[in-house]
């Protein structure tokens, strides 16, 4: 594990037409890593996220990705997210190419790519028109001991996973707390695990079943306090509600898109000014 | 016209009858939005020992405020248990433990069948909407379905553009031949009244309506020639009890949704060791 700055873990291990996954179940979502990936102009990206959320509603409006991996891409309880609206649309900036899945079948294809197999199995879930669409996604079969009908997925491992954490010891253990979703399965599936975490403790403060991700699965860390924001660190900050509100108005037009992310990502050097010229953080 | 000249709107009625639907005890599958705001109704009146699931991980979860999110951390923090995602999916929902499932969408059909992938062609859709997230596991899994949903020709529709998760397929046993384990919907719950499965055909028939509101006008905002039960029942209005619990429940979550909030960074030179 090396503890680097944002910007060199970013540089060293997200290169243009990369397998990215930036998980966190709507918590612990890695924003401060995803702006810096936008920073420094990454191409062509296969982005893979259940929930694309508005970290990737910012990747694609920049122009990020020509891939998209997901299973559900709304901005929760608030509407559309109209980057990823427009690039399937439209083909604005780029067209996205989707590959679709359901939760289950997206939480069971990492965890394929954790365990080491090339598929996951579960029980068929009654026919719908994904069959027809994502048919690489996804391939129907028998149980080889009851005949039961059951679905395999081919597993996902990304090129490199990146996730935001509460803690890192000294050592570089990082401590998960919380919503948890599908990130221990993203991050065991990886080829590289990227982590950033809100603060670097002498000692984890666990339980025995707590998520700790021992130091040698860990391929980089950086200290990014804040770095989940507008979604939130379980026993840090609350979920920005008031933002992801707000973003609907921010990201439905393209021009006023573009100025907000040139003047609050583009324009600032690193996570704390994003969060300072926001008012966020002071 | 929908609930008219009443002391309630008609998101506040569709919400109340929706949380009737669960009984005191049952295990409920959450989603966000009108599912939560009537899951967390009928736990915080008649049906106090309601078990909350959020597909976020959260098991028995009883919120003060209802979350914007699946995953809002009110949700962990009033919680019996958080597990990983797979596991909600897996043991929870797929080993048969959960009674009951909501469901929206942006297009329904005679059968039940539910849209929530894109409006027009796949490939180039009119309106790409946010896709399947759990919906076709809990269409599939749960002891049986719920569905709240406006009811508009727009979406009650003769054919759906994409079939993301099912209800009855085609109907007349045309679901259970294919061996999903639950009974599938049982209920759509509309801003008109509830819709029910005919026993034999499975086709959605109206079977009740709020007062005040019309079968004319039930048809007229249904896409496909709407059947209409034999015996066609009244629903009760919200009682006054249950419109203050919703009532204050929305303004408390509306509360809570306005506050900022703000992150204290460590002063610049006492960044964390390297």
């Amino acid at each position: 594990m090396q503890l680097l700055p944002l910007k060199e873990t970013i540089a060293a291990h997200v290169c243009d037409g990369a397998r990215v996954a930036l998980e966190g179940f709507t918590h612990l979502i890695p924003f401060a890593a995803g702006h810096e990936i936008v920073r420094q102009g990454r191409r062509d990206l296969h982005l893979i996220r259940m929930t694309p959320d508005l970290i990737y509603d910012q990747l694609i409006g920049m122009g990020c990705a020509s891939r998209l991996t997901f299973s559900w891409g709304g901005n929760p309880g608030v509407g559309s997210l109209h980057r990823l609206r427009e690039a399937v649309e439209h083909g604005w900036p780029q067209p996205l190419a989707l590959t679709e899945y359901t939760h289950a079948e997206l939480a069971l294809a990492y965890q394929a790519g954790a365990n080491g197999m090339t598929c996951g199995l579960m029980p068929h879930h009654t026919d719908t028109d994904l069959d027809r669409v994502s048919s690489s996604s996804r391939h129907t079969l028998s149980c080889p001991f009851t005949g039961r009908p059951l679905t395999a997925v081919p597993a996902v491992r990304p090129d490199v996973t990146i996730l935001h954490a509460q803690q890192i010891d000294t050592a570089g253990n990082v401590l998960l707390r919380g919503i948890v979703g599908a990130a221990r399965e993203a991050a065991m599936a990886a080829e590289r695990l990227v982590i950033t975490v809100e603060e670097q403790v002498a000692r984890l403060d666990v339980d025995l079943n707590a998520v700790v991700l021992p130091s040698w699965v860990v391929t980089a860390a950086s200290i990014v306090p804040g770095g989940a924001w507008p979604s939130y660190a379980h026993g840090y900050y609350p979920r920005d509600n008031r933002f992801y509100l707000g973003w609907d108005e921010i990201a439905r037009e393209r021009s006023v898109f573009t100025a907000w992310m040139e003047q609050y990502v583009l324009g600032v050097s690193d996570h704390a000014a994003h969060l300072r010229m926001l008012g966020v953080a002071t | 016209m929908t609930a008219g000249a009443h002391d309630y709107t008609p998101d506040e009625i569709m919400t109340v009858t929706a949380a009737r639907q669960l009984p005191n005890g049952a295990v409920c599958f959450v989603g966000i939005g009108l599912p939560s705001a009537a899951c967390n109704l009928a736990r915080m009146t008649h049906a106090p020992d309601l078990v909350l699931i959020y597909e976020s991980g959260a098991v028995g979860t009883r919120p003060t405020v209802l979350p914007l999110s699946i995953g809002d951390g009110e949700l962990a923090d009033t919680a019996t248990a958080v597990v990983p995602l797979p596991e909600i999916f897996a043991h929870y929902l797929q080993r048969g433990r959960v009674n009951f499932g909501f469901l929206g969408a942006a297009q329904i059909d005679r059968y039940a069948n539910l849209n929530s992938t894109v409006i027009g062609d796949y490939a180039h859709p009119r309106v790409r909407l946010p896709g399947a997230g759990g919906a076709p596991e809990i269409a599939t899994f749960a002891g049986e379905v719920l569905i709240i949903m406006k009811q508009t020709p727009r979406s009650f529709v003769p054919r759906l553009d994409f079939r993301t998760s099912c209800g009855y397929l085609t109907g007349s046993g045309a679901r259970a031949a294919t061996g999903s384990p639950g009974l599938g919907p049982r209920a759509v719950i509309t801003d008109f009244g509830v819709l029910r499965p005919d026993p034999d055909t499975e086709e959605l028939t109206l079977s009740a309506l709020y007062p005040g509101i019309t079968v004319e006008a039930a048809r007229a905002a249904t896409g496909w020639p709407l059947k209409i039960a034999a015996r066609l029942e009244t629903l009760p209005a919200p009682s006054p009890e249950e419109l203050r619990v919703l009532r204050a429940l929305e303004a408390s979550t509306r509360e809570a949704q306005a506050r900022p909030v703000r992150i204290t960074l460590p002063a610049a030179g006492a960044r964390a060791p390297n």
